[in-house]
């Protein structure tokens, strides 16, 4: 019985994408995705490296444009109206594979940012905010270093902290182990899985297959910019469908 | 590794190793003069080579500094004191000392207005340059520039107070349309600013026009080349009554169209402001106020401004007002709006291939053409305009590389987070971008410094254009170029050398990569 299981997820959808095609150029990075997240659920997506996977995921806090398809988020749709992106954002928290933290900013004021200027929070009641989640992520400590002092597991926190901040419904999770260090990498999932736990709405690009068995309630395998196979963990690891994906897992798990 | 015994391989280690200072260097100033000037034959050469190199200046220079006459009333008086042996004559800086900081025209008993101007400039500058100063000196900063024009220029204070209440009403208009009104009200304002807006492009346009095929009329047909100019200004007219009226819709219903979220119609509104503020109300606002209670500085000409403080007038106003437009143009040149991008990219590069020289003339000569006969447009006011120009388009390109090295990583956390465009620029993307550009800011501010010189080929009376012109032609110093050269250089190297000792130190702050 894995964690998973455990957690609620409710009917309610949080994102919904139909028929979403994207291109670079002429190649057809992404083809006919079509997705439904209900809130609350905890979704892996894996695959070869230049799936889409990434892509995918970017899609849905509009840093990348797609050319055809329906992309809704909490309800809103995604268009070019500036307006709309700017809601979307602000209620998507996202973490980068390479952090993304303002080496200028401190890290209290990574985390108070966001709240002050999008959401016009008083300075004070921001700083309350960040400390707390700060304190969450275990390095309330550092806030008034600067980026660059922290080391990489340390700045990836920071990163979700920063995304927490601005209390998002959903989280995207961009690779965010794949630049650490091993002894770094179970301090940030440490951390993701107390937030699954809280039962975050989460989408993860992640190649750490020991996290898709404890939290996920699906993964998703992509190749070639389509969704291949998508189930629940237990299924997808023990009892793979598709060809591609058997090839996959014995690759990765091989070893 | 069979024959191996394991306990000669395995290590386990019980006691950690304290850690210990690092080993003291050595110090000595022989060893320093050993390992730096003596470690070898050659560089021993070389140490001697230069020793010798820096005696004989040291021994050419030392008596002309030495021997300086200082008290003399002309050159030749400076010659007869020395008697045939070397020696420099600093007689003419005493004499001239006046024309070489404020020129040969300011009268003499306003020296101290532009005393006083200079050491508030400092207090102006201070807020402005270091960051841990208290914020709210940048209210002097801002009063500044109103407070040296007057100190400068003199005449009545009422007219850049006035001014500055213009500007302060400009900005009130701003936000009362931006923030403050509700939209219905906004629709309302952008309806007849767009209209404005409309009908005045569309009535310029149409002037333009007519102009156009005046000069083509004027140009004539003889010969092919007036024929093919002929031609082109014919095809510009044509092409320019074609849209004249379709431009001026365009540019109306674009400004009415920005109702909903107000930037257009913001800016614009303000813009029209101010220029009906200039046009109509300062004039008669400050007469009338001085009229009331007059409190006057006697006038002095733009003419009549020389010496340094010319230099410094120009290089403050041109570097403080190159800095934010050479910001502008380096986002503008980014922008993905096409129009923006092309005015800004059009900008920089007719800018750079031109030569300052070139602008300078233009200032001086061309624009007396292009303007109305009876504007009287201030000297300084249009060079002021061309360096600024000239040196904003150089920043551009500057701040450009911080801009494009930023990764772009940076871009997509500040956009994930919700921040819109002027809040991710001005809080995420400008600091950085700006800690990287410093050094190639400073570079082109220095430059530009130096080249306000260039205005005294432009018969203006700057250090450089009083010394070739009135000191170097009066009858009593007329040989002297070591003393006042050197004079001058000595000037513009001790602003030149603090301005970029203090952007070491600016970086140095702003260093927090800690790697």
């Amino acid at each position: 019985m894995t964690q998973a299981s455990q957690m609620t997820v409710s009917d309610e959808v949080a994102i919904e994408i139909t028929n979403m095609n994207k291109w670079y150029g002429t190649f057809h990075v992404l083809r006919d995705i079509d997705l439904t997240v209900q809130r609350g659920e905890r979704i892996v997506i894996c695959g070869p490296s230049g799936s889409g996977k990434s892509t995918l995921i970017r899609c849905i806090n509009a840093l990348e444009e797609h050319q055809q398809g329906r992309i809704v988020v909490d309800g809103t749709v995604l268009s070019s109206d500036l307006k709309n992106i700017d809601k979307i954002r602000s209620e998507v928290g996202m973490c980068f594979q390479h952090f993304n933290l303002f080496p200028h900013l401190t890290i209290l004021e990574n985390c108070t940012l966001a709240p002050i200027w999008v959401r016009k929070t008083p300075k004070r009641e921001a700083e309350e905010t960040a400390m707390h989640f700060l304190e969450k992520v275990k390095i309330p400590e550092q806030a008034d270093k600067y980026p660059g002092q922290l080391s990489g597991g340390q700045q990836q926190r920071v990163a979700i902290a920063r995304s927490l901040c601005m209390r998002p419904r959903i989280m995207l999770f961009d690779e965010p182990t794949s630049a650490l260090d091993p002894e770094m990498i179970k301090e940030v999932l440490d951390t993701m899985i107390e937030l699954a736990e809280e039962g975050m709405t989460m989408l993860c690009v992640t190649h750490e297959m020991g996290f898709a068995r404890q939290v996920a309630n699906r993964v998703i395998f992509m190749d070639a910019g389509q969704i291949v196979e998508q189930n629940e963990p237990e299924e997808f690891f023990n009892n793979p469908k598709s060809e591609r994906t058997k090839l996959f897992l014995s690759q990765i798990l091989g070893h | 590794m069979s024959d191996t015994h394991a306990q000669s391989v395995a290590f386990v280690r019980e006691t950690e190793i304290p850690p210990s200072p690092p080993p003291v260097a050595q110090a000595g100033a022989v060893k320093w003069v050993r390992e730096n000037l003596f470690s070898g034959v050659f560089n021993t050469v070389l140490t001697l080579i230069a020793l010798y190199v820096v005696a004989r200046l040291a021994i050419a220079v030392f008596p002309w500094f030495y021997n300086g006459v200082w008290e003399a009333e002309s050159i030749r008086d400076c010659r007869d004191q020395l008697d045939g042996a070397t020696g420099a004559c600093f007689a003419v800086l005493v004499d001239r000392w006046d024309h070489l900081l404020f020129g040969f025209k300011y009268p003499q008993d306003g020296y101290w207005r532009i005393l006083l101007a200079f050491v508030l400039l400092m207090a102006a500058a201070a807020p402005a340059l270091f960051q841990k100063l208290p914020r709210k000196m940048l209210l002097f900063t801002a009063l500044y520039p109103f407070l040296a024009y007057w100190l400068i220029w003199g005449g009545s204070l009422w007219m850049p107070v006035t001014l500055l209440a213009l500007v302060i009403a400009t900005g009130l208009v701003f936000q009362l349309v931006a923030r403050q009104i509700s939209v219905d009200m906004r629709k309302i304002v952008s309806g007849v600013i767009g209209v404005i807006c409309g009908v005045g492009l569309t009535y310029l346009l149409f002037i333009g026009a007519q102009e156009l095929v005046f000069i083509a009329g004027s140009v004539g047909t003889e010969g092919i080349v007036s024929s093919v100019a002929y031609g082109l200004f014919w095809l510009m007219a044509i092409f320019t009554f074609a849209l004249c009226v379709p431009m001026g819709i365009f540019v109306g219903y674009a400004i009415f169209n920005s109702y909903e979220d107000g930037g257009l119609v913001s800016v614009v509104t303000a813009l029209l402001f101010i220029y009906v503020a200039l046009t109509y109300l300062l004039g008669p606002i400050w007469m009338a106020l001085n009229g009331v209670f007059p409190i006057e500085l006697q006038e002095v000409a733009s003419r009549d401004m020389g010496g340094f403080m010319l230099n410094m007038i120009l290089g403050t106003v041109c570097v403080s007002l190159s800095i934010p437009l050479g910001i502008l143009l380096a986002l503008g040149r980014q922008s993905s709006m096409p129009l923006i991008k092309g005015v800004c990219v059009v900008f920089i590069e007719f800018i750079r291939g031109v030569p300052l020289i070139t602008l300078l003339f233009v200032a001086n000569v061309m624009l007396a053409y292009f303007l109305p006969p009876e504007s009287n447009f201030d000297l300084i006011l249009r060079v002021i305009i061309m360096i600024t120009m000239f040196s904003a388009a150089y920043i551009a390109e500057v701040i450009r590389g911080g801009l494009a090295a930023l990764p772009k990583g940076q871009y997509e956390a500040a956009d994930s987070l919700g921040l819109d465009y002027t809040q991710a620029t001005r809080l995420i993307i400008l600091p950085q971008a700006l800690k990287i550009s410093i050094p190639g800011i400073v570079n082109v501010a220095v430059g530009l410094f130096k080249d306000t010189t260039l205005v005294s080929i432009i018969s203006m009376f700057d250090l450089v254009g009083m010394i070739r012109g009135p000191i170097q032609n009066s009858t009593e110093w007329i040989s002297v170029y070591w003393e006042v050269y050197g004079f001058g250089a000595l000037l513009f190297f001790v602003v030149c050398y603090s301005i970029s000792q203090y952007s070491q130190w600016l970086e140095r702050q702003l260093n927090t990569s800690h790697r």
